[in-house]
């Protein structure tokens, strides 16, 4: 309930909580108690569209927090959304037992290509299911961890930090495109039969996910918004603002940014689990340093420090991003870089920013 | 038994004779030792061989002209800048120099900057509640909730600091001289034992500046003070001791009328 009136103090706030809802309700409702030649059936290209859209909403209300809120403009988010990503498509993958080309009950196909006898011992456990989500948020959860303890004690700051967190996920790209890792090399995982024994190309697990997808935003989403109104949250913020004042106050900043990293990562991972089952794949593409850029530039779109605001950012850029790759394929680069020089200059609040202007003006 | 061997065994401290982990040992009068403390910067000395000793209890004001190294001082002693030799301890046994800020102000030492450094995102009420002293490791922090003692404690705070009407404003808003006394107010929160306050009255009305001298000379004795300041008139006000500090080292000590009249310092001063 407390959780509740927290997220309803702002209105821009309420309206995006109520949305998200009624997608998270409604399109998999209708898929379920609708025939497919029915006007209110969703196709299952635009559900796990929608699907998709949440997880990257997800993904980008992860580096808000730490972006927007503690200040720390991390350019290698992506890598902890692919980490979930490969724990959930590792689980998939032992799924498919003998239904594989080769038939193999244990191994993969790709080590079986490989020429590898016995499974490697980072593959057990992700029969089980239980396992495999734990994986999903401790995987990218460590990395954050060891990566941010050894970056902020040494109080690397600003651009290093941001340059770092780039090479981290490029370095983690060219390693997951070996196939000595184990990881299925460029191809990845993928060819997916079922899901906690579900059909995974089924029409009601698809809408299943989606749901899935949208209660982790939201639940997320006040669960973040709860963090930023404690008083953790205010000393994250204070370290936005003033990072060396912080530490004469007593805090130690670096155990509080390692907080909010680590805290981040796991959301992220959660929503690279989510996205994996929903696209069928995960590949080593996922780790590109670009596509963590897009992350910022969504954050930087939805107005960056209001955690909706990225929500807002996410769906509005991919959904353009969908529309424009179809309509012109290699202008897509090309919008995505004006755009960021655009809001950088024109909207330094974002949509949420240019919103809460129009809504002060008409008040005014 | 002897006033000493008394004082060894004094009832109330019983093992006041030892080395206490995290207590400070004021018992040879001073609360902070520099000696012999050197920091250069590419070459340049900021200090050169200061040795200064402040008091339990004591107010001190520190002089000097532009780049004398009263800021440096502060840094070596909160533990932003390491010096290249000396010492500087707190109390007889805390040695400031193998601690980093943050244990360094939980210890006890808390500083006002010379740019009045509050937070402007968050509101007067919640820049003295992040001041307040209470454990500030990140998981008692996020599940930390005011108690009324403590919401009583920063609404006395507001209040000394003549504030309380702006409990709920945005600290961004404030003027400079209200954020000065918001940063003081900070201080205050932080129940230190020193207080190390760089240029306070910068940016305040003259009403403004009278309170801040009641209020720093009501808390000395409670706690120790080291006041740097260029406005001599407010230093004449509050000042029992003065040290003039010059090239990084100490020039001279004495009452205010000592040293201004002192001709070392006049030349200092007027570069004569």
């Amino acid at each position: 309930m407390k959780l509740l009136t927290l997220a309803t103090q702002d209105k821009t706030c309420t309206t995006v909580l109520m949305l998200l809802a009624a997608v998270t309700v409604v399109i998999p409702l209708c898929n379920v108690l609708t025939a497919v030649d029915s006007p209110l059936h969703f196709s299952a290209y635009t559900v796990s569209l929608v699907g998709k859209y949440l997880t990257f909403a997800l993904l980008g209300m992860s580096l808000d927090l730490v972006w927007g809120y503690c200040g720390i403009l991390a350019l290698g988010h992506g890598a902890f959304f692919a980490l979930g990503g490969y724990a959930m498509g590792m689980y998939l993958m032992r799924q498919i037992g003998t239904r594989g080309v080769y038939g193999d009950p244990l191994l993969p196909d790709f080590m079986i290509f490989l020429n590898w006898k016995e499974l490697p011992w980072y593959w057990f456990g992700f029969d089980n299911f239980g396992f495999a989500l734990l994986m999903v948020v401790l995987a990218p959860g460590a990395l954050a961890f060891v990566f941010g303890w050894l970056a902020f004690r040494s109080r690397v700051t600003g651009v290093y930090l941001s340059i770092i967190t780039q090479a981290l996920t490029y370095a983690l790209l060219l390693a997951f495109f070996r196939n000595e890792m184990g990881f299925g090399g460029n191809n990845g995982l993928t060819d997916f039969k079922d899901i906690l024994g579900f059909n995974i190309q089924s029409e009601n697990v698809r809408s299943m996910l989606l749901f899935l997808s949208g209660s982790a935003l939201i639940i997320s989403f006040l669960l973040c918004r709860w963090i930023a109104g404690t008083k953790l949250g205010r000393v994250v913020t204070a370290v936005r603002d003033q990072e060396s004042r912080v530490r004469f106050l007593g805090y130690r900043v670096e155990m509080f940014k390692l907080w909010i990293f680590v805290f981040a990562a796991m959301l992220a991972g959660v929503a690279g689990a989510l996205y994996v089952p929903q696209v069928g794949i995960i590949n080593p593409s996922e780790f590109t340093p670009l596509n963590s850029l897009e992350i910022v530039v969504w954050v930087a779109m939805g107005g960056r420090g209001t955690l909706y605001g990225a929500i807002i950012g996410a769906v509005v850029v991919n959904y353009s991003k969908t529309v424009l790759t179809g309509l012109m394929p290699d202008a897509w680069l090309f919008i995505l870089g004006s755009l960021f020089v655009v809001i950088t200059v024109l909207l330094p609040d974002g949509i949420v920013g240019l919103m809460r202007r129009n809504i002060r003006g008409k008040q005014v | 038994m002897n006033s000493f061997a008394e004082n060894l065994f004094n009832e109330d401290d019983k093992v006041s004779s030892l080395v206490v982990e995290g207590k400070v040992d004021t018992r040879h009068g001073p609360i902070l030792y520099m000696e012999d403390v050197s920091v250069s910067f590419d070459g340049f000395k900021a200090l050169n061989k200061l040795s200064l000793f402040i008091d339990a209890g004591e107010l001190r004001c520190m002089i000097g002209p532009n780049g004398a190294g009263k800021t440096t001082m502060m840094d070596v002693i909160t533990g932003k800048t390491k010096p290249d030799t000396g010492s500087v301890f707190f109390g007889q046994t805390i040695d400031l120099l193998k601690m980093d800020e943050p244990a360094i102000a939980q210890a006890g030492i808390c500083r006002k900057f010379q740019k009045p450094s509050v937070f402007d995102a968050l509101s007067v009420f919640e820049n003295l509640e992040l001041a307040l002293k209470t454990n500030k490791g990140a998981w008692n922090t996020l599940f930390f909730r005011l108690n009324s003692e403590q919401s009583d404690r920063i609404g006395d705070v507001m209040e000394t600091v003549g504030l309380s009407a702006l409990a709920h404003s945005r600290a961004g808003i404030l003027s400079h001289g209200q954020k000065q006394w918001l940063e003081i107010g900070m201080l205050l929160m932080q129940e230190p034992k020193v207080m190390l306050v760089d240029e306070p009255i910068a940016g305040m009305t003259h009403q403004e500046i009278e309170r801040t001298a009641e209020l720093l000379l009501s808390l000395q004795g409670e706690r120790s003070l080291v006041v740097v300041e260029h406005d001599m008139e407010f230093v004449r006000s509050i000042a029992q001791k003065v040290t003039v500090l010059h090239e990084g080292g100490v020039l001279t000590e004495g009452t205010m009328d000592e040293v201004q009249n002192d001709p070392r310092v006049i030349q200092v001063y007027l570069g004569g």
